[in-house]
C-alpha cells in the first residue's frame, strides 16, 4: 500500500489518485474510478496499469484483474481514438438503434469491438445508456448524442474525424 | 449461545441460536444438497440448492445462510423443493459436459450425486455447448472449465483457508471464470486443496488424472510420511505388477487432526516409491569394489556375521547404530533394543531436528501440559516462538488459520523472519536471530539482555493476560532455553506447549530412545531398573553420539556401522572416506550418498508401505497402516528381526510375538486354503491383532506400552483410527547439563522433504516450474 | 443535449427547477436552493423523518419501499460510521429520469444526501454515477466543490456544528451494481457481486456501517418534500403513493420524454395525452410500464393509475417509471430476446440460476426467433423462466425472468409464428419493402 518510487502516469493523474485514495474510509474504493481514469490516459488497461494499481491500492495484480474484469466499460485492449457505442437496447431498438448500428457499421467499415485500421474509430454495440427518451442515442467515448438520424450520424462521425467532436474526460 | 428450538419436517430439534440452518438438519441426520456451502469458509448462497421452506416466509430459503431461530418451522423437502433443486441441476447440466466417463471426478463426483438423487431423466439443453480447452496451471493443477459450476469453494480455500488468494473469479455473467493468479498459470503454495476441495472435475490433479476411476482403487487410511506434523490421510491404491502404486493421497473424511488439510507432500509426494532407480534387491560390495545383487540368504548371512564378528572380537563399542526419523515406534524401538541388546552397545543416535530430550526433562511429572496438534484449532491464544511454520509445520500453519479465522484466536508471533503467519497474528515481534533465549527473558520481566520496545511490551502485555495459552516454539529453542521457556510459561494460568521439529517420526525415534545416553522414555542409563528383564545385557556406558560415531571412524575404531532410514553422510556433510575402514550395512529405499559406500545394502520398505505407528512432534501417536507394497523390498522391522537371528539371537526375545491374550484366541485353523485368511479377517474385524509372526509390530508395541508408560494410550481407540497424545508427565528423566546440543534443523520448505524429497519428481517439477516463473508471491 | 419537454399535465415538483440554470449554486440558492437543510438542521432529525414517513414518498429506485420508513430503520447508536448512499446507477433499459436530474438540478441531491444525512446521523454521503454517465459526473463534482466552497459541505456546515462530507464515485459499466448490496461492494472497490441479507444496508452497509441507500430521484426529492411539508407533498398522489415521480415515456409515442405526473396518474392518458400517442397512425401494440424488468402490458391493460399498487394489481410493475410504448410493427419475440440479451450481459454470474437461466433464455430465443425452435421450446423457455423466479440470488434473476414469462404469456402466438423454420415474419416485411 504504498505510493510507487515510479509511475506510468502523468503526474497530474499520478496526483490526483494520490489525493482519490485518501477520499474514503478505505482506499479499495479508489479502484474503479482509478481503473478507468488510468483507462482514459492510457487508452486501456495495460498490465503496467495493472500492476501500479495494485500497488497503489495494496492488493494483488489478481484482485486487480477480478475486479476490473466484471466491469464492461474497462478494457484491456486498446480501441479507437474514438469509440462509437451505439445503444441497440429496447427504447433505442424501437427507435432504429439497429439502424444506426448498421449504418456505422458500413460508414466506419468495422464491426462490433472492431477498429478502424487508422485506428481513429472503434464501434461498439452497447446496453441501455440511459438516454432512453432521446433515442435512438449514441456515446461517443464520454458524449452522448441523441435524436439520430443516419444523416446526423453522418455528421456527429464526420466533425470527430474533422477533430471538432466533443470530448469530455 | 443459549439454544432454541425448532422444528424440521416435523421433528423438534434443538441446537444453538446462530447455528445455520445447514449445520444444525446436517447434524440431525437432516441432509440438506449444497455446492457453495463449505463448513468453515464464507457464505455465498450461490449455488441456491440447500433452499428449504420456512413457515410465514413467501420465498424459498437459502439453508446455509439461515440461523435457527427458536420456534422456526422448516420444510427440508417437498415437490416445490425437489422442482427448484432440479431446476438448478438442469441449468447446470446445460452446459456442462457430461463426460463423466472419463472424468476423474466420475464415481465420487457431488454433481453426479445430486443429479441422481434430483435430477431430471430427459435433457432439454438443445443448444450448442461451448467447449474449451483444458488449462494446465501448474505441475499439478490442472483446470477444465466447462466442468467448473463456479461454487467458489477453490477460491475461498485458497484465499480463507490457506490465506494464498491464488484463485480469483473474472468476467461476469455466463462468461465468469475462475482464474489463478498468473493468468495462465498458478503460483502458490500448491498444495491442492483447490482440487480436493472441486465438488466435480473442474481442478483435477497431475499426479492423479486419468489414471483409474475411483472404486477401482482400495483406500487406507495412514499417516503421511514427511514432516512432523503427521497428517492423517487416506491413500488410494491399486495393484501394479510388483506390488501395489498409491496414486492419490487426500483426507476428505476430515479424519484426524489435520481436517481436510494436506500440504503439497502430503496430497502428491508419494512417488518416490515407484521410482524405477528404487532399490529392489540386496546389494552386497564384492573383493573387486563393485556393489553386486546376491540373495536375501546371502546378504543377511554376510552381514549378520560381519557384524557378529566385530562384536565379539573388538566389543558392542566398536559398533555404531543410526536409526531414522521416518520408520515407526516400532522400527526405532526395535533397532535400538537390538543394538544395547544384541549388538551391545549404547552407539545409537538419528538425526535430531529437536531437542525432544530437554523439553521432556523440562515438562517432566507435568500432567496435561503438551499441546495436540488439535489444541491449535480451538486454542483461544497462540505464541509461536521461531519457525516458519507455513513452511516447515503446514498443517499446524492451517490450524492456526483456521482457529484465528473462524474462532478470532488470538495469535502472537515472534520470529527473526517476517513469516508470512504476521498475516494472522494479532501481534508480531521480530527479534534478532540469536535473540530468542533472550526474548524468554523479556517475557519472563527479566529486562537484561533485550532491547524492549513499545511494541514489545505490548506483546509482552497482551500475553500475560491470556487465560489460556499455547506455546509452539522451533528448534531455535533447546537445552536450558527450553526450561526457560517452559518455566515462564507454566507462570501463565494454563499452558500447554509444542516443540517443534522435523519428519514424519523425529519424535518417536527421540521417544524410543534413539539415542546414546537414553533409553526409550527417555530413561537414563543409569535408572534402567525395570528394563531388566527385557534387556538382560544392557551396557551401562553411555554411547557415542552421532559425531562421535564418525569420530571414532575416522579415528580407526568403529568397526561397523548400521544405519537405518538414514543418510548422514550428506545431511552431516561427512567424508565418505572416513568410513574406509568401518563395515557399513544400510537400509534404504534409494542410492544415497551414505548408501553409495555401504558394504550392504538392504532394499527397505517406506512408512506407506509397513504398519505400526508414528508420534507426531506434538506427542500425538497414530497409526500408520499399510498401504503400498513394491516387490523386492522389506520393512526396517523385518530386516532387523532377521539381522538379529542371523547374528544368532533369539528373536522372540527381541520380539515378544505369541504373548498374550489377544493373540491367541483359540481358533482352530482348518487346513483348507484360505482359512488362514478368514482367521485374519475375524481378528481384524474384532479389532485383535494376530501378533504371531516375530515381523509384527504389535507385539513390540505390547513392550513399548509395558516400559514407556507415556505411551500406554487406549489401544482401542489408537486402532480405530485416532490419534492419541503422549503423556509428557510420566517421563521421569535426569538431563546431564554437559549434554551435547546435535540438533540440526532440516530447514525443509514447502517444496523438500530431507533427502526423500530429493526422489519425488513431483516435488522437483514443481519447484521448477517456479524458478522459471518468477512471478512475486501471490501471497505476500 | 437531452431535449426537455412540457405538458400541462405535468405537476412540477422535482423537475420545478429543470431548465432554470439551477446547476449553478447561486440560481439554485435563489430557486430555495439548500433551505430545506437548514430546516432540516434546526428541527433534527426526528422532525426530518416525520415529514418523509407523512410525505408517503416511496423510493424511485424500483421496488417503492417507503423512504421515511427506510431512515427510521437506522439504528440512533452504531460503533461503525454511517453513511448515506445515493444511486445514481440508472441503468434499468427505459429509464433516464435521473439523467436530467444530474444534469439540471445537482444541488437537489447534494441538498438531499445532507437531509438523509441528518436523519441519520451520518457524516458522509456518496453518490454514485453509472460510468457512462462522464459528463453529469463532471456537473456533480462542481456542484459539490461549489456547495463546499459556501460551507454547505465539510466542516461545520451552515455554521451549525455538524459536519458533513460528500464523495461522488462513478461506476464503469455494470447493470447489477444499481443493486443496492452490488453497489456498496462496488463502491468498496470489489466487483458488483450483491451480498447476502440479511444484514439489510440499514444495519450492517458501507465499511460494515449502518447504510440509508437511496436512488437518485427520492434523494433529490426530500428537500421538495421539507420545503412544501410531508402532508401536502402526499396529497399530490394517491393513497399510500405520495406525490409525483418523473416518468420517462420512451419508444413509439410523438413526444417522447420525461414527464413529471401525480402518482396514480392514468398510463392511458400518459401515453395518449402526455406523450402525444402513437406516432403514424399506427396501433399500440404492448406498454413495458416500469421499465425492462416489469411485465409487459397489452393495450387493453392499460387504462390503469400509475402507482406502486395499482400496477401489482395489473399484474406488473411501477418499477423505474421507464414506460416503453410498443406499436404494431414490432416483433415481439425480437423485443423479448433484446431485452433477455441484457440480462445475460448483465447477470453478474454469482448465483446459478441467472447465470445459466439467462444463458439458455438468451440462446433458445435467439433460435426461436430465428426459426430453428419447435413447439414444446416455448414451453421450455416458459419453464426456465418460471423456475429462475424467485430462487436467485438477487432480483436481477427476477427481473429477466418476469418480463419472459410475460411476453410469453401474452404473445405466445408470436412466438408459434416463427416455428418450424419460418423464422420472424416482421422480417420478412422488412426485406420485401427493401426488395
Ligand atoms: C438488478 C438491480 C438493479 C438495480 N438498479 C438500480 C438503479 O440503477 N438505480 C436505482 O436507483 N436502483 C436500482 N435498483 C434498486 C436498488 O437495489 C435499491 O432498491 C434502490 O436504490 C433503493 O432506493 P429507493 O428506495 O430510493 O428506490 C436495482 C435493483 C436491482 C435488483
Ligand atoms: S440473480 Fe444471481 S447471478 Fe443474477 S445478478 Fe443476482 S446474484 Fe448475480
Ligand atoms: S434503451 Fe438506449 S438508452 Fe436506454
Amino acid at each position: 500500500m504504498s505510493t510507487p518510487a515510479t509511475t506510468i502516469f502523468s503526474p497530474a493523474l499520478a496526483a490526483r489518485f494520490d489525493k482519490l485514495v485518501t477520499l474514503y474510509p478505505v482506499r479499495r474504493s479508489a479502484l474503479v474510478p482509478m481503473l478507468l481514469y488510468s483507462q482514459d490516459e492510457v487508452g486501456y488497461i495495460s498490465d503496467a496499469v495493472v500492476e501500479e494499481i495494485a500497488v497503489r491500492i495494496g492488493i494483488t495484480p489478481l484482485d486487480v484483474r477480478n475486479v476490473l474484469s466484471y466491469y464492461s466499460m474497462l478494457r484491456t485492449k486498446p480501441v479507437g481514438k474514438y469509440n462509437v457505442q451505439v445503444c441497440t437496447n429496447i427504447s433505442c431498438m424501437l427507435k432504429d438503434g439497429y439502424g444506426i448500428l448498421d449504418h456505422c457499421k458500413q460508414r466506419l467499415g468495422i464491426g462490433h469491438k472492431e477498429v478502424t485500421p487508422d485506428g481513429l474509430f472503434s464501434l461498439e454495440e452497447v446496453e441501455c445508456i440511459g438516454a432512453c427518451c432521446w433515442a435512438p442515442a449514441v456515446q461517443i467515448n464520454y458524449d452522448f448524442y441523441d435524436d439520430l438520424t443516419p444523416e446526423k450520424m453522418d455528421k456527429v462521425l464526420e466533425d470527430y474525424r474533422a477533430g471538432r467532436g466533443k470530448e469530455t474526460l | 449461545m443459549a439454544d432454541v428450538t425448532f422444528t424440521v419436517d416435523g421433528k423438534k430439534l434443538t441446537a444453538p441460536a446462530g447455528t445455520l440452518l445447514i449445520d444444525a438438519c446436517r447434524k440431525a441426520g437432516i441432509e440438506i444438497p449444497a455446492f457453495c456451502y463449505y463448513p468453515g469458509l464464507s457464505l455465498q448462497a450461490a449455488c441456491r440448492m440447500c433452499v428449504v421452506r420456512l413457515e410465514k416466509v413467501p420465498k424459498l430459503q437459502t439453508a446455509c445462510t439461515t440461523p435457527v431461530a427458536e420456534g422456526m418451522v422448516v420444510t427440508t423437502e417437498s415437490d416445490e423443493i425437489k422442482q427448484s433443486r432440479k431446476a438448478i441441476l438442469e441449468l447446470l447440466l446445460g452446459n456442462h459436459p457430461l463426460d463423466c466417463p472419463v472424468c476423474d471426478a466420475g464415481g465420487e463426483c457431488e454433481l453426479q450425486d445430486m443429479t441422481f438423487k434430483y435430477g431430471a431423466a430427459e435433457s432439454k439443453y438443445v443448444e450448442i455447448k461451448q467447449h474449451r480447452e483444458e488449462q494446465q496451471w501448474s505441475p499439478v493443477v490442472f483446470f477444465d472449465r466447462p466442468r467448473c459450476i463456479l461454487c467458489y469453494r477453490c477460491v475461498r480455500v485458497c484465499g480463507e483457508g490457506m490465506d494464498v488468494w491464488a484463485l480469483g473469479v473474472q468476467n461476469r455473467g455466463v462468461s465468469s471464470v475462475i482464474s489463478p493468479n498468473g493468468e495462465d498459470h498458478l503460483d502458490c503454495e500448491e498444495c491442492g486443496m483447490c482440487i480436493d476441495i472441486c465438488p466435480v472435475g473442474a481442478l483435477t490433479s497431475g499426479t492423479y488424472r486419468y489414471k483409474t476411476r475411483p472404486w477401482e482403487m482400495n483406500h487406507v487410511a495412514t499417516v503421511c510420511t514427511h514432516c512432523g506434523d503427521g497428517c492423517k490421510t487416506t491413500l488410494g491404491v491399486r495393484s501394479v505388477d510388483d506390488g501395489s502404486e498409491i496414486i492419490r493421497g487426500d483426507n476428505r473424511d476430515k479424519s484426524g487432526m489435520n481436517g481436510d488439510f494436506l500440504c503439497i507432500k502430503g496430497r502428491y509426494a508419494f512417488d518416490f516409491t515407484t521410482r524405477e532407480d528404487r532399490i529392489t534387491k540386496p546389494l552386497v560390495r564384492q573383493p573387486n569394489g563393485q556393489l553386486a545383487e546376491v540373495s536375501w540368504e546371502q546378504a543377511l548371512e554376510h552381514a549378520g556375521m560381519k557384524l557378529r564378528e566385530i562384536r565379539d572380537t573388538r566389543g558392542g563399542s566398536a559398533i555404531g547404530v543410526i536409526g531414522s526419523t521416518r520408520t515407526t515406534n516400532e522400527e526405532a524401538y526395535l533397532l535400538q533394543k537390538f543394538a544395547r541388546t544384541v549388538l551391545n552397545t549404547n552407539n545409537i543416535d538419528h538425526h535430531r531436528t529437536a531437542d525432544y530430550a530437554s523439553f521432556a526433562a523440562a515438562l517432566q511429572g507435568k500432567a496435561g501440559r503438551t499441546a495436540s496438534l488439535r489444541d491449535f484449532l480451538t486454542a483461544p491464544a497462540i505464541l509461536l516462538l521461531g519457525n516458519d511454520a507455513t513452511e516447515q509445520h503446514p498443517a499446524l500453519a492451517w490450524n492456526i488459520r483456521s482457529n484465528v479465522r473462524q474462532n478470532r484466536a488470538r495469535l502472537y508471533v515472534a520470529n527473526h523472519a517476517d513469516i508470512k503467519l504476521h498475516r494472522q497474528a494479532k501481534s508480531f515481534l521480530q527479534i534478532p536471530q540469536d535473540g530468542y533465549a533472550a526474548l524468554v527473558q523479556y517475557l519472563a520481566g527479566n529486562e537484561a539482555g533485550f532491547d524492549g520496545t513499545e511494541i514489545s511490551a505490548a506483546f509482552r502485555e497482551a500475553l500475560r493476560k491470556e487465560e489460556s495459552l499455547v506455546i509452539a516454539f522451533g528448534s531455535e529453542f533447546r537445552g536450558r532455553d527450553i526450561q526457560s521457556l517452559v518455566d515462564f510459561g507454566l507462570g501463565l494460568p494454563n499452558v500447554k506447549f509444542a516443540a517443534l521439529g522435523d519428519y514424519a517420526n523425529s519424535r518417536g525415534a527421540a521417544d524410543m530412545g534413539l539415542m546414546p545416553d537414553l533409553l526409550p522414555g527417555y530413561v537414563p542409563l543409569a535408572a534402567a531398573k525395570h528394563f531388566g528383564e527385557e534387556y538382560p545385557s544392557l551396557p551401562s556406558a553411555p554411547g557415542l553420539d552421532m559425531l562421535q560415531m564418525f569420530d571414532a571412524a575416522e579415528a580407526g575404531n568403529l568397526g561397523a556401522l548400521y544405519v537405518v532410514g538414514s543418510n548422514p553422510v550428506e545431511r552431516y556433510g561427512i567424508d565418505p572416506t572416513a568410513l574406509k575402514n568401518t563395515f557399513l550395512i544400510v537400509q534404504d529405499m534409494f542410492m544415497t550418498e551414505t548408501a553409495a559406500v555401504a558394504d550392504v545394502i538392504f532394499p527397505a520398505a517406506n512408512l506407506y508401505e509397513k504398519s505400526g505407528t508414528v508420534t507426531n512432534t506434538y506427542g500425538d501417536l497414530q497409526l500408520a497402516k499399510k498401504a503400498a507394497d513394491k516387490a523386492g523390498v522389506r520393512t526396517d522391522f523385518e530386516l532387523i528381526v532377521r539381522l538379529a537371528d542371523k547374528m544368532g539371537a533369539d528373536p522372540k526375545k527381541l520380539v515378544p510375538f505369541g504373548r498374550g491374550v489377544r493373540a491367541d484366541m483359540g481358533q482352530t485353523r482348518g487346513a483348507q486354503s484360505g482359512e488362514a485368511d478368514r482367521h485374519a479377517v475375524w481378528l481384524a474385524a474384532n479389532n485383535l491383532e494376530p501378533k504371531l509372526s516375530p515381523f509384527d509390530p504389535f507385539a513390540v508395541f505390547d513392550e513399548i506400552q509395558r516400559l514407556v508408560p507415556s505411551y500406554n494410550v487406549s489401544r482401542f481407540e489408537l486402532l480405530g483410527g485416532q490419534d492419541k497424545q503422549t503423556r509428557s508427565d510420566l517421563v521421569q528423566i535426569e538431563l546431564d547439563p554437559a549434554r551435547r546440543d546435535l540438533v540440526l534443523p532440516a530447514n525443509d520448505t514447502l517444496f523438500t522433504s530431507g533427502t526423500l524429497g530429493r526422489y519425488s519428481r513431483m516435488l522437483h517439477s514443481v519447484m521448477e516450474s517456479r524458478t522459471t516463473k518468477p512471478a512475486e508471491t501471490a501471497a505476500d | 443535449m437531452p431535449r426537455l419537454v412540457s405538458h400541462p399535465d405535468e405537476v412540477k415538483i422535482i423537475s420545478r427547477r429543470f431548465g432554470q440554470g439551477a446547476a449553478e449554486i447561486d440560481r439554485y440558492i435563489e430557486l430555495d436552493g439548500y433551505k430545506a437543510a437548514q430546516a432540516a438542521i434546526e428541527k433534527g432529525p426526528e422532525w426530518i423523518i416525520a415529514e418523509m414517513k407523512a410525505s408517503g414518498l416511496r423510493g424511485r429506485g424500483g421496488a417503492g419501499f417507503p423512504t421515511g420508513m427506510k431512515w427510521s430503520f437506522v439504528p440512533k447508536q452504531s460503533e461503525k460510521p454511517k453513511y448515506v448512499l445515493v444511486n445514481g446507477d440508472e441503468s434499468e433499459p427505459g429509464t433516464c429520469k435521473d439523467h436530467l436530474i444530474f444534469l439540471h438540478d445537482p444541488h437537489a441531491v447534494i441538498e438531499g444526501t445532507l437531509i438523509a444525512g441528518l436523519a441519520i446521523g451520518a457524516k458522509m454521503g456518496f453518490i454514485y454515477l453509472r460510468g457512462e454517465y462522464r459528463y453529469l459526473l463532471k456537473i456533480m463534482e462542481k456542484a459539490v466543490a461549489d456547495a463546499y466552497a459556501k460551507g454547505f459541505l465539510g466542516k461545520n456546515i451552515f455554521g451549525s456544528g455538524i459536519d458533513f462530507e460528500v464523495v461522488t464515485q462513478t461506476g464503469a459499466g455494470a447493470y447489477e451494481v444499481g443493486e443496492e448490496s452490488a453497489l456498496m461492494e462496488s463502491l468498496e472497490g470489489k466487483r458488483g457481486v450483491p451480498r447476502i441479507k440479511p444484514p439489510f444496508p440499514a444495519v450492517v452497509g458501507l465499511y460494515g456501517g449502518p447504510t440509508v441507500i437511496n436512488n437518485a430521484e427520492t434523494i433529490a426529492t426530500a428537500p421538495h418534500i421539507l420545503l412544501m411539508g410531508g402532508e401536502a407533498y402526499a396529497k399530490v398522489g394517491t393513497e399510500r403513493n405520495g406525490g409525483t415521480r418523473l416518468f420517462g415515456i420512451s419508444g413509439h409515442v410523438e413526444r417522447p420524454g420525461v414527464y413529471e405526473l401525480p402518482m396514480g396518474f392514468n398510463l392511458k392518458r400518459a401515453i395518449y395525452e402526455v406523450a402525444g400517442g402513437i406516432p403514424g397512425g399506427k396501433k399500440l401494440k404492448a406498454v413495458v410500464p416500469g421499465g425492462s424488468s416489469t411485465p409487459v402490458l397489452l393495450p387493453e391493460e392499460i387504462d390503469v393509475g400509475l402507482d406502486f399498487d395499482q400496477m401489482a394489481k395489473a399484474g406488473t410493475m411501477l418499477g423505474s417509471g421507464g414506460v416503453v410504448v410498443i406499436d404494431e410493427s414490432v416483433c415481439m419475440v425480437e423485443f423479448a430476446l433484446r431485452t433477455i440479451k441484457f440480462y445475460q450481459h448483465e447477470s453478474c454470474g454469482w448465483c446459478i440460476p441467472c447465470r445459466e437461466g439467462t444463458d439458455w433464455l438468451k440462446k433458445s430465443i435467439t433460435r426461436l426467433h430465428a426459426g430453428g425452435a419447435v413447439d414444446k421450446d416455448i414451453d421450455n423457455i416458459r419453464y426456465l423462466a418460471e423456475n429462475m423466479m424467485g430462487r436467485t440470488f438477487c432480483p436481477l434473476g427476477d427481473a429477466a425472468a418476469m418480463p419472459t414469462i410475460g411476453f410469453v404469456k401474452k404473445f405466445r402466438h408470436e412466438f408459434e409464428e416463427h416455428l418450424n423454420g419460418k423464422g420472424c415474419p416482421y422480417e420478412h416485411q422488412r426485406e420485401a419493402v427493401l426488395v
